[in-house]
């Protein structure tokens, strides 16, 4: 006799259990904690901060602990975090022309005031397995060597450079403009003003944008870009409390930050300059900060009179489909029960065949 | 709304479209500049000319797809009589794309829904003004396929199997559907084999005639107009260097431009 | 409810009541209340993330979440059972972060959230059906841009959407649309009911209840406010039909009930059983036996 089957809840708890098992691991093995995460999982934490869209390392660090490594449940695990947090202030501006740099380098000149500035990056090393790091004492606790004097207090925007001579579009702070959008707040609204562009992309998933910048290195859109500067640092972070009515400095965050300089436009009225895009990201994300500038580029094509014929000049295309956490929900939620709308597509289905079946006796008795 | 827009008689003397001194450039190059005409119901008026000559310009802004720099399209809408297409609220704009005016492209994939049925495609602006009865929209599918001469058995089909003088007919049978009272045409036959473009032709003087349409044809081929248009206007350069009938323009152009296009068409 | 005084309800006070803060519930409020004035209109609202995962039913929390109250009544079903996986989710989230009462017997309830069911007891005045939606718009398979589609909306241009369903009639002789099927609300918005199958159309029409669409992932609420007109779109002569079984409920013989097939062999062999799980035990326990059914008998939980 058929008995329906009850227990999803057991089910459930259980299915929480399972995780909690498979997350520690072979008890044998030392726990890892968040405090190894943070300090030596460090890209993975930015990227975290970066799409969770909240700047705490601890946080982030607990979110990847908990995702088991599953950095787009972890980002999920932040940003459902957020939503219970409190607005407390808004920032001012950060300032990254005072940007305490760490890493800057630009590949449209050889040289710049302030020098090109390598940095910690992978760029330059041989991808060779390193098995050292597979011992179990570790690789030590290895010491950089210090450079022979301090980098430059000064290192202008390599973009402001060209600005100075007015070979680059102006790019200024509008006095009169409103509060810039906040999809946070609010759902998304099209056309998007560029504002609402950089937000989605900068909380957009990294692999998403990156596909996108590259489409249109390889010839679905495309503005010759340069890679003006690419910066990574401390900045600032200031609040002007209304007691008080002057700014305070809250801390310092680090962020990446990148120019590029793309082809130049003009017309008949107005010579031609260069064009821009820019990218911006929580911690050390270069590459999310440069596909970024370069999809910001694309989506500006109708600012330019630019035909938009490329997925990554599609507005509608690039800034519905960046989010990972709704991605990632409305893929997997195909695993939810269906059935009731399974059958109705069953019934049809078997109709339709039954009818065709039917046709076909007809028709061959004629 | 009834099924199908009646527009009230009309007295003959009417204007259906009236042009005043319409100019539209893009930077320092001209699109076209000072354009005025005057459109009568039924009436068929070819604009021609080669590629830059500012036609395609022309039409765009006559049928409201592109704003013009100055000057005035009024369109009598039949109640309320000569309005200014662009003071027509979104809506109405649309509204009148879709029964009272009809836009035939020279690519006829620009004007059909490649993925719906040639049946769907004519019965969209039927369906689109509120008829709710299946049968009787396919049995006009079906009237409209017989009156541009497609295979009543191709109602169901999609249009990427029709070859592209049967794309054309279908795309012209898919405007035709709500006897709209002007039709704008962009190379109706462009691209299309020879012998196709004879035969469509025809078939276009034929329901022109027929449902008394009026039309603007844009084209740089004189055999069209020789065919289709009562009237002719002739651009270069952005600018109309003559107009006139047809026939008294083509057989004794004045401006030299005209004398240029007339005399070098191959005489078979 | 009780006459006694019940007792104040407990919940994970790590959380405000039922999760979101107050400005949230107040702006999602706003999004309903307008959604109630225009019945059908597809509202924007700021959705926030939630801890259940987008397309798993967060429009539906959010909506559930700003209308609860400590002393209401809630149940939450999915493909019409109160003890699937994710109803049983969304059930215990709401213990935790609300505290409030659950219930599976569909006239106690105050709100019912579903997925893709409605109940097959009538609702009454004075209870919410909250739908979860996971596409809230009707056009987006034939016009995929939002800013398009906002405008078929505005100017009431649908005859797109009968080209689909004449398309259909042409290609299989029937409209083939089996759920989310669209409907006309109050003669003037068309609109997506969510998958429910086409059975529970008919529902909609005229209910006593209020119901409220939930979308979270693309941040949309609707409404239909009680006793509105609700007509699902057809040609005249291909009017809208609902599916219809040869069979009866195997357990209780309901020939009234949405079924759910269920393959009981790897030899073809099948049986239907109500949806409804509650509908389905309700009539078991009033003494109805279906051909497979063993008079009230209660599952082992």
């Amino acid at each position: 006799m058929y008995v329906a089957v009850k227990g999803g809840g057991k089910a459930i708890l259980n299915s929480h259990e399972l995780i909690a098992e498979t997350r520690r691991g072979d008890p044998a093995v030392p726990e890892l904690s968040t405090r190894q995460i943070a300090n030596q999982l460090g890209l993975a934490v930015d990227r975290v901060m970066a799409e969770g869209s909240i700047c705490d390392r601890d946080l982030a660090a607990l979110a990847i602990k908990q995702a088991q490594g599953d950095l787009v449940e972890a980002i999920f695990l932040l940003r459902a975090y957020r939503t219970t947090l409190p607005r407390l202030a808004m920032s001012e501006p950060i300032d990254t022309a005072r940007m305490l740099v760490r890493r800057r380098v630009s590949a449209a000149y050889k040289d710049i005031p302030g020098g090109q500035v390598l940095g910690p990056t992978y760029d330059y090393t041989h991808r060779l397995l390193d098995f050292a790091l597979m011992a179990e004492e570790g690789a030590g606790a290895p010491v950089a060597p210090m450079g022979d004097a301090p980098l430059d207090e000064g290192m202008p925007h390599v973009a402001d450079l060209l600005d100075y001579e007015g070979l680059i579009e102006p790019e200024l702070a509008d006095p009169e403009a409103p509060e810039p959008f906040d999809l946070t707040r609010e759902p998304m609204s099209f056309p998007a003003g560029r504002d609402q562009r950089l937000q989605n992309l900068a909380r957009g998933d990294e692999g998403y944008v990156l596909a996108l910048a590259y489409s249109t290195q390889r010839g679905f859109g495309g503005n010759h870009p340069f890679a003006g500067e690419i910066r990574m640092g401390e900045v600032g972070v200031e609040i002007v409390p209304e007691e008080l009515g002057f700014a305070i400095d809250i801390g310092d965050i680090t962020v990446s930050e990148c120019h590029m300089i793309n082809q130049f436009e003009g017309s008949a009225e107005k010579a031609p300059q260069f064009t821009r895009g820019y990218g911006l990201s929580f911690g050390h994300n270069e590459r999310k900060v440069m596909a970024m500038s370069m999809v910001d580029r694309a989506l500006r094509a109708r600012e330019f009179g630019e035909i938009a014929r490329y997925p990554a000049q599609d507005e509608e295309f690039v800034l519905y489909h960046a989010d990972n956490v709704e991605a990632a929900g409305f893929v997997s939620h195909l695993k939810l029960p269906h059935y009731v709308d399974f059958q109705g597509e069953l019934n049809l289905l078997r109709q339709l065949r039954r009818e065709h079946d039917e046709r076909q006796l007809r028709e061959a008795a004629e | 709304m009834s099924a199908v827009m009646v527009s009230a008689p009309v007295d003959e003397r009417r204007p259906l479209l009236r042009v005043e001194s319409v100019s539209k450039s893009y930077g320092s190059t001209i699109g076209c500049r000072d354009v005025g005409f005057t459109l009568y119901p039924g009436e068929v008026i070819g604009i021609v000319g080669e590629s830059g000559s500012g036609k395609s310009t022309l039409l765009n802004v006559l049928s409201a797809q592109l704003p013009p720099d100055s000057g005035r399209v009024e369109f009598d809408l039949g109640h309320g009589g000569l309005r200014d297409i662009f003071t027509l609220s979104e809506p109405e704009r649309r509204r009148l794309m879709r029964t009272d005016w009809g836009i035939v492209h020279q690519n006829p994939r620009d004007g059909l829904r490649m993925d719906v049925s040639a049946g769907g495609n004519v019965g969209e602006r039927l369906m689109a003004i509120g008829q709710r009865h299946y049968a009787n929209i396919r049995a006009e599918g079906l009237d409209w396929l017989a009156k541009v001469e497609l295979d009543a058995s191709r109602v169901d089909h999609l249009p990427k199997t029709f070859s592209g003088g049967m794309q054309q007919r279908l795309q012209i049978a898919r405007n035709l559907v709500t006897r709209p009272r002007l039709v704008f045409m962009d190379e109706p036959t462009g691209g299309l084999d020879v012998s196709v473009q004879a035969r469509l032709l025809d078939l276009l003087r034929g329901l022109v005639r027929e449902l008394g349409i009026a039309a603007i044809v844009v084209t740089h081929d004189l055999a069209v107009v020789r065919l289709l248009a009562d009237r002719l206007m002739v651009m270069w350069k952005g600018e109309v260097v003559e107009q006139g009938l047809t026939d008294q323009v083509l057989d004794d152009p004045h401006h030299p431009y005209t004398q240029l296009l007339v005399s070098s068409v191959l005489q078979v | 409810m009780s006459a006694a005084m019940p007792a104040p309800v407990q919940w994970d006070t790590a959380y405000n009541f039922a999760y979101l803060d107050e400005q949230t519930k107040r702006m999602i409020r706003r999004a309903i209340l307008k959604a109630v004035a225009v019945p059908g209109y597809q509202v924007p609202f700021g959705g926030r993330e939630m801890p259940l995962a987008y397309g798993w039913g967060t429009g539906g929390i959010q909506v559930t979440a700003s209308v609860i109250g400590p002393d209401d009544t809630l149940k939450v079903i999915d493909q019409g059972a109160d003890d699937t996986t994710n109803a049983v989710s969304i059930r215990r989230f709401f213990e935790r972060v609300a505290g409030v009462a659950t219930t599976e017997a569909t006239e106690e309830a105050d709100i019912i959230q579903t997925r893709h069911r409605i109940p097959e007891a009538e609702l009454a005045e004075g209870q919410v059906l909250v739908y979860q939606v996971p596409q809230p718009e009707p056009l987006r398979r034939l016009e995929p841009r939002e800013a398009e589609t906002r405008k078929m909306h505005g100017y009431a241009e649908y005859g797109l959407m009968h080209v689909n369903l004449y398309e259909d009639i042409a290609r299989y002789g029937h409209i083939a649309t089996t759920y989310g099927y669209p409907v006309m609300v109050n003669g003037r918005y068309l609109m997506s009911p969510s998958p429910i199958p086409k059975f529970d159309n008919p529902k909609m029409r005229d209910m006593k209840a209020l119901q409220l669409f939930g979308a979270g992932r693309e941040k949309r609420i609707y409404a239909i406010p009680p006793y509105t007109s609700v007509k699902s779109l057809d040609f005249e002569d291909h009017p809208f039909t609902v599916q219809s079984w040869d069979d009866c409920c195997a357990l209780c013989g309901a020939t009234d009930s949405y079924l759910d097939e269920v393959i009981l062999d790897d030899r073809g062999g099948k049986m239907f059983v109500c949806s409804d799980t509650h509908y389905c035990g309700q009539r078991r326990a009033d003494g109805h036996v279906g051909p497979q059914g063993v008079p009230g008998v209660e599952e082992a939980r």
